[in-house]
């Protein structure tokens, strides 16, 4: 066991896969021999040369469908998108072709590929380099969408991608790049759609998404000075959804919210909502709540940026109503 | 011209028209459930292409893609069945005319959305590299697609990059009824080559010689490691859009008859006879062979099993070797 940044960790297992398969290579916007803007891929032009590590033309729509063609040609491409905004100019090629691919080939063609990038609300990013797409994605059939919140897990979950068939979208929350963490020595995977019980408790379930799964443990923390024992869950992927240690969660606690940076409409939150409601009702000893992002686009200056997205004050205070409905 | 180049290609076309003819039967019959894009008039360029590639050389390719498949290996049976809906089909029912797949021969599949073909080509074209293989991907599409970002952005990917890849732009004057001539600031689709500096070949997309010297130049270029190719084939669909559309207030008769005058296969036909290249004895022999074989595989298409209903859900994600 080591401590790693989250931003080291993801780094560990591209370089440590991309030793040990030949067809990896990375793509995208400075991640040559400036080695990312995130230093995501600092230090790998110089042990894979400028093929393996292929730095792009601003053709977003270009290099995905690029990277499409290549994993049905027996490559495994890495989009390295920076902000995740940008991937939006490539919806078309993601949703339409990527997604599509193993479906329209009769499951003959493999799709092994992952395109990551940071998404969140922070920093006075502004509103073309703040957004979190993981509820438009996960209502794509074909797409693995994962969200790993700790070293451990992002490092776990590259692998698993990056050793699969299935594309991959993995968001990186831009607040958790710099966190440290315990990550396990040795060749380890973490699987998709099983959830993390982040922390234990039995009055409440709170369960956030990337960034805001720190953000309620900081607020179980609060709480937890009042006799308030909140559980938090980490699904680490949004699809696929374990929904089951949610389930098994309300059934302790009878109480559930679920906390995100993303938008409420269809969304992440409401998808949760429904499956406890359908499948956990009679634990249910509260209505489930929602503590999401304004429904609005980023805005840049601080107390603009502090007003539409979640806090730990306003999860905390949020949790602890809920505990006494 | 060489007789046996010269009677494949031949050969080749005429699997394709007859191909064609059935399914445009067909459809009327209800046998096909969805959309057909016949290729019909423009298959010198699939088969004067198709005619230099090995299986492990891949195609990709657009809504109007019977051709391409036919002339990349997939068997008119194959081809039928995916169209009538049969768990024979090339993608087993999942994907009718626009989603023709068939890996196994380097059909790496036709598509529903104009533009992408281009960029997965370059894909192909990246993987060739990465592991150094001696392969060349192609990307067929139409003039249509030439006016889609996917055009810009994946030759310019495929230009910086040095890909081992054929640009094989079917100009046929339409994007589906809205002329080329209109759409396009310089309907000389060819010198956009040079925006990304790389040669642009201007064909006679109805000249199935001339089709297979250009792109015979183009694919040495690609495996000699120099680069990719556009090539624009000037050609003509001379049936409508898609089976059955409303095939008026867009092109004139006068123009469809005359481009009917110069159809490829029968240009081919005369060239080979005008040079004693082969005989009617040979012309005989493949149209019998042809005809034999194309009625033969939509009987067995038209006969074999529906797909089961429980297995839409299957391949959304990967099963497993």
């Amino acid at each position: 066991m080591k401590e790693l940044t989250y931003t080291v960790a993801a780094r560990e297992a591209l370089d440590e896969e991309m030793a040990r398969d030949p067809r990896i290579f990375v793509m995208g916007e400075g991640i040559g021999k400036r080695g990312g803007n995130f230093n995501t891929t600092l230090g790998l032009y110089e042990k894979y040369g400028p093929t393996r590590l292929c730095d792009t033309p601003i053709s977003e729509r270009g290099f995905v469908g690029l990277a499409v063609g290549a994993a049905m040609s027996g490559s495994i491409p890495v989009i390295d998108f920076m902000m995740v905004d940008f991937i939006l100019d490539a919806m078309g090629e993601i949703i339409n072709q990527m997604a599509k691919m193993q479906y329209m080939s009769s499951g003959r063609l493999r799709m092994p590929m992952v395109l990551r990038g940071c998404i969140g609300i922070g920093g006075a990013a502004a509103t073309h380099h703040s957004g979190s797409y993981y509820s438009i994605f996960s209502n794509i059939p074909g797409l693995r969408v994962i969200v790993p919140t700790t070293p451990a897990d992002v490092k776990g979950m590259f692998r698993t991608a990056l050793r699969g068939n299935d594309p991959v979208i993995m968001l990186e929350h831009k607040n958790l790049l710099s966190n440290k963490g315990p990550v396990p020595d040795g060749d380890y995977t973490t699987p998709f759609g099983q959830a993390r019980i982040a922390r234990a408790g039995k009055h409440v379930t709170a369960v956030g998404v990337a960034l805001t799964v720190q953000k309620c443990l900081q607020a179980a923390d609060q709480l937890a000075k009042q006799g308030i024992e909140v559980e938090v869950i980490d699904p680490r992927s949004t699809s696929p959804l374990d929904i089951a240690t949610i389930l098994q969660s309300v059934k302790k606690t009878g109480r559930l919210m679920i906390v995100d940076d993303a938008f409420e409409p269809c969304g992440f939150g409401a998808e949760v909502s429904a499956q406890v409601g359908t499948h956990g009702f009679d634990d249910l000893d509260a209505p489930i709540r929602r503590l999401s992002g304004a429904f609005a686009p980023t805005p840049y200056s601080p107390p603009l940026e502090n007003e539409i997205v979640p806090s730990v004050e306003r999860i905390a205070a949020a949790l602890g109503e809920l505990v006494k409905e | 011209m060489e007789k046996d180049t010269g009677l494949l290609l031949y050969r080749n076309m005429l699997l394709i028209r007859m191909s064609e003819e059935r399914l445009a039967q067909s459809r009327q019959a209800g046998l096909v459930y969805g959309a057909c894009h016949t290729y019909v008039g423009e298959e010198a360029v699939a088969t004067g292409v198709c005619a230099h590639l090995t299986q492990a050389d891949m195609v990709f390719s657009t809504h109007r893609g019977h051709g391409h498949a036919l002339a990349k290996g997939v068997s008119p049976f194959e081809v039928m069945a995916e169209l009538y809906g049969r768990e024979t089909g090339c993608s087993q029912g999942r994907g009718g005319s626009m989603h023709l797949f068939k890996p196994e021969v380097g059909l790496m599949g036709t598509s529903g959305i104009v533009g992408p073909c281009i960029l997965q080509a370059a894909g192909a074209g990246y993987t060739f590299k990465l592991l150094g293989k001696p392969n060349v991907a192609v990307a067929f599409f139409g003039d249509g697609a030439s006016n889609n970002g996917a055009f810009h952005e994946g030759i310019n990917l495929a230009a910086i990059y040095k890909l081992p890849v054929l640009f094989v732009c079917e100009n046929n004057l339409y994007a589906t009824e809205v002329p080329s001539a209109y759409a396009s600031g310089n309907p000389d689709i060819y010198q956009r080559a040079i925006g990304y500096g790389i040669p642009g070949v201007k064909v006679d997309g109805n000249d199935a010689w001339a089709m297979f010297l250009a792109a015979g130049e183009a694919v040495r270029r690609a495996r000699a490691g120099e680069g990719p190719t556009l090539i624009e084939a000037k050609t003509y669909r001379t049936r409508a859009h898609s089976e059955g559309m409303r095939d008026v207030g867009y092109r004139t008769q006068e123009e469809v008859e005359a481009w009917k005058a110069r159809d490829p296969i029968k240009l081919l036909r005369d060239r080979l006879m005008g040079e004693h290249v082969a005989d009617e004895d040979d012309i005989d022999r493949i149209h019998n062979e042809v005809g034999a074989l194309v009625l033969d595989d939509h009987n067995h298409a038209a006969s074999s099993p529906m797909p089961k209903g429980q297995d839409a859900l299957r391949h959304v994600y990967f099963e497993g070797a």
